[in-house]
């Protein structure tokens, strides 16, 4: 198994697709029902894309692919998504 | 602050280097302007992208030192023998070149002025962004307590350790301790040796004051420190980490 980082890593990538911060989002594991800010989950960045696992179970989370003018986001391991958004009280 | 909330997309930017100065035999911190650059909170990073002639290009994740000043920047790299893109940042790069990146990313990872008490535990260059949040406490004159435990190899290994010392003269808000793994300085009271539960508790940073607690650094020794903590009582709610590593990290 190799050594992961974290979802913080993963806040420029998804900065290019979304106009708010996704890394201080909670998410809840479609796994084990863990809620987990984005930031929190165990990235490993060694494949040909990055995959976000739950800190509690290792369920894949997220998984983001790049290529030429292209992404391929698959959220299906994240059950809810709770954005903070900015500018409203 | 404010101008960082600003909805878009991330995009990237080209920012021109306006000095570089070295931390240590290894580090060298650089200091960019940046056009158009909305401003960002202590604790962010920025990816940086190098691109060669044939159009090869490498990126990696780079911890914003310095706090929040306009559309000025620092960085503090560390060079890693094996690196791609941290040899050229720490060595090649000069006042006058122009470097792509973007940001500011990241909005978990950051302090905002507040008064309760913070600690702060930062591994090697790890520190970058903790002093991000130092030098965020002085800039808005806020009084809460921070205490930063700072684990290095040896003393030549230690970032910003002349500006740490002339920080705490004056202000008996900010401690900082010091965590020696392989080489101690003379005259040291304990042997070399890795973070343990006791240089993580100190008065006015025990679990009962709930500080908000920061810890950046390689993952084998973010996950050491944020277990200690949890051990010794911290809510893990209030643990923010942040790891780095060779892999897509800051290298």
């Amino acid at each position: 198994m190799s050594t992961h980082l974290d979802g913080n890593v993963l806040g420029g990538e998804l900065g290019e697709l979304f106009t708010v911060d996704v890394t201080a989002a909670t998410g809840r594991c479609a796994s084990c029902g863990t809620v987990s800010a984005i930031a929190q989950t165990h990235v490993y960045t060694d494949g040909p894309g990055v995959v976000a696992r739950c800190p509690a179970c290792s369920g894949v989370m997220l998984r983001l692919v790049r290529g030429p003018g292209r992404a391929w986001l698959d959220v299906r391991g994240i059950s809810c998504l709770q954005l903070a958004l900015p500018g409203e009280p | 602050m404010a101008g960082a909330a600003v909805l878009g997309r991330l995009t990237w930017r080209v920012s021109t280097v306006t000095s570089v100065r070295d931390e240590t035999a290894t580090a060298r911190t650089i200091a960019l302007k940046i056009p158009g650059w909305p401003g960002h909170r202590a604790g962010q990073h920025v990816d940086v992208r190098l691109t060669s002639a044939d159009g090869y290009s490498a990126q990696r994740s780079y911890s914003i030192a310095s706090a929040p000043d306009g559309g000025q920047v620092e960085l503090t790299v560390q060079r890693l023998p094996d690196g791609e893109v941290s040899p050229y940042l720490a060595q090649v790069l000069d006042a006058g070149d122009l470097l792509e990146l973007r940001g500011p990313i990241g909005g978990w990872f950051v302090w905002e002025p507040a008064p309760a008490p913070v600690l702060l535990i930062a591994g090697g260059s790890g520190v970058v962004p903790l002093m991000a949040m130092i030098r965020a406490r002085a800039a808005t004159g806020t009084h809460s307590p921070f205490r930063l435990v700072y684990s290095v190899r040896a003393p030549g290994d230690a970032f910003y350790a002349a500006e740490l010392a002339e920080r705490q003269r004056g202000d008996d808000g900010l401690h900082v301790a010091y965590v020696y793994t392989r080489t101690t300085p003379p005259g040291w009271p304990v042997p070399p040796g890795r973070i343990g539960a006791g240089q993580l508790t100190a008065p006015g940073w025990t679990p009962d004051r709930s500080p908000a607690v920061f810890v950046c650094g390689p993952t084998g020794f973010v996950e050491t420190a944020a277990n200690l903590l949890v051990n010794a009582g911290h809510d893990p709610r209030m643990i923010k980490t942040e790891r780095f590593g060779p892999s897509g990290g800051q290298s």
